[in-house]
């Protein structure tokens, strides 16, 4: 195994596409054959977990564009879909990018409480023979993965400020809600911080992603203000038809989401495509239940509502709960978040305009929660048989306020810096007009 | 030459359109419009947010006839729009000043 034949088998490996094993049998560089060789002995790439977890990344790829893009999309008056519509792609493009350069790194090197290191800025250090986190998975996929959520967490949060903010403000605050929220979080809760070694249950990201967009996106709708016409005018959705799309895709690539956060093609994996499928299907029906007793009947919105809501309450869960609990959790959420979007938003008295608390926050914080309760191996969880479910909780509750003091102090301070630098809002005028026209030029629907 | 405007019933267009064929009327304009008169709009509930819609879709008809025939016009279309229910809707009868026909050029009565 020496070095020249390093080149021609490298390519003939991505050529062959059963590529790992052979990047693995033909050395790289001499410098790294030392790592390759240690990596052999101990993690050893798993073509299967590894199948599965470029297929799980795809799948949260999906979820954003254009899962997320029409969900939102659809929920904006239409002279407003092309901006909601760039918001989410191109926050996507930019967090990815920015992603590679410094968030992997920081997120996931190193052993700070809470950021990790420099060690693998622009990827350094990062090869095709190189192990991340997960021992059975090339580091590139590990890498891509955890993107695909960093990219969907910002994401999330353009669904409170829509139909209002200037489209700069909205790139210049994501990248530095990115740098000084996400990552730090993603550090701390799964890079070895603080939280994850204090034993907190967080399989998917319910702190991570939900309660820290949701808590970013509130605290948005504060500082940003209310929508012009906010009470006296209808804001009424311009197409349930294309949020319900968008509500399928979140579904669907939602197993990439929860199952894929298995990191492997086993077991845990189909526990948590179960819990997926069977807490959001709950949900749905809580939520369409909530709605007929309450208003008299059920409505698209809000199964669809409670469907994401019911995906955000399993997400730290689905690996650590048994499916009757999966049930139980969505059920619970389908009610809860419909309360969030109802009675909670009028107590609130923000205009989050596409429910981003209501949803993803309320049901991040009820599944980070009950993710405390329901995993104990009473109640059909996979936690230890000494389970001790009330020192749990505390810890689940801990992680919680945690994620929620720590997004709201970050967000507060970064909109009203990207306010003193650029402005976060569009003018009246502009407002009325509607976004597509005056921030990007354009119509969506030609009549 | 008379304008006969009528805004009815979304449903009852096509019961309207015979009618007039039937009494030998060569054209209509056809509008989808909104409006309401005394017959009440509905809620609709977005999430926690419920807002009163009172305008209802309605289809109004135009069309331009001689004088002769313009009372049988509007005795068809109530006739065939007519549900009895709120709602119906409403027929205006205007004078029409001139009346070109654009292809070739004729004018008044030639053009109807």
């Amino acid at each position: 195994m020496k070095s020249r034949f390093a080149s021609p088998a490298l390519g003939l490996s991505l050529l062959l596409g059963s590529g790992l094993a052979l990047a693995q049998a033909a050395a790289p560089e001499a410098a790294a054959s030392a790592a390759a060789v240690a990596a052999e002995a101990a993690p050893k790439v798993d073509s299967g977990d590894t199948a599965w977890m470029l297929t799980s990344t795809l799948l949260v790829i999906l979820m954003t564009i254009p899962g997320l893009a029409l969900f939102y999309g659809g929920l904006t008056r239409s002279k407003n879909m092309l901006s909601v519509l760039m918001q989410v792609f191109v926050v996507f493009s930019l967090i990815s990018i920015l992603w590679a350069v410094f968030g992997y790194s920081l997120a996931f090197s190193g052993e700070g409480n809470f950021v990790g290191g420099f060690d693998k800025l622009f990827l350094k250090g990062v090869t095709t023979d190189t192990i991340g986190a997960l021992a059975t998975i090339p580091e590139y996929v590990f890498v891509a993965f955890q993107g695909t959520f960093a990219a969907i967490t910002v994401a999330l949060i353009v669904g409170s400020f829509a139909e209002r903010m200037k489209f700069s403000a909205v790139l210049v605050f994501s990248a530095l809600w990115f740098a000084l929220s996400y990552v730090p979080m993603a550090h701390i809760v799964w890079g070895g911080g603080l939280l994850a070694q204090d034993g907190a249950l967080d399989f998917a990201g319910g702190t991570v992603v939900h309660i820290n967009a949701g808590i970013a996106g509130l605290v948005g709708a504060y500082v940003v203000g209310k929508r012009v016409g906010f009470g006296r005018e209808a804001f009424t959705p311009h197409s349930l038809t294309l949020t319900m799309v968008g509500a399928s895709l979140l579904w669907v690539g939602w197993f990439g989401f929860n199952a894929g956060s298995a990191g492997a093609a086993n077991g845990t994996a189909g526990l948590a495509f179960v819990n997926t499928v069977l807490a959001t299907a709950a949900a749905t029906l809580g939520w369409c239940a909530g709605e007929a007793m309450h208003k008299g009947k059920a409505s698209m919105l809000g199964a669809a509502s409670g469907a994401v809501g019911g995906l955000v309450a399993i997400t730290p869960a689905a690996g650590f709960v048994g499916p009757m609990g999966s049930i139980v959790i969505g059920a619970l959420a389908g009610l809860v978040c419909l309360w969030g979007v109802s009675g909670l938003k009028r107590l609130l008295k923000a205009d989050d305009a596409f429910d981003v608390f209501g949803v993803h926050g309320v049901g991040g914080i009820l599944g980070a929660i009950l993710t405390g309760v329901f995993a104990a191996p009473a109640l059909g969880g996979t936690a230890a048989a000494d389970f001790a479910m009330g020192a749990q909780v505390w810890i689940q509750v801990k992680s919680v306020l945690f994620t929620i003091a720590w997004s709201g102090v970050v967000s507060v301070v970064l909109y009203k810096l990207v306010d003193l630098m650029i402005g976060l809002r569009v003018t009246e005028e502009e407002e009325r007009q509607g976004l597509d026209i005056s921030s990007h030029g354009e119509t969506a629907y030609n009549r | 030459m008379k304008l006969i405007t009528a805004v009815i019933k979304p449903f009852k267009l096509d019961e309207v359109r015979e009618a007039l064929s039937a009494l030998g009327v060569q054209g209509i304009t056809v509008t989808e419009v909104k409006g309401f008169g005394r017959q009440k709009g509905h809620t609709e509930l977005y999430r926690g947010a419920e807002y009163v819609v009172d305008f209802l879709p309605k289809v109004k008809i135009e069309t331009a006839v001689s004088e002769d025939i313009a009372e049988r016009v509007t005795e068809a279309i109530e006739q065939a729009a007519r549900t009895g229910k709120i709602g119906d809707g409403k027929i205006f009868v205007t004078d029409i000043e001139q009346v070109i026909r654009i292809r070739t050029g004729e004018t008044g009565a030639e053009a109807l």
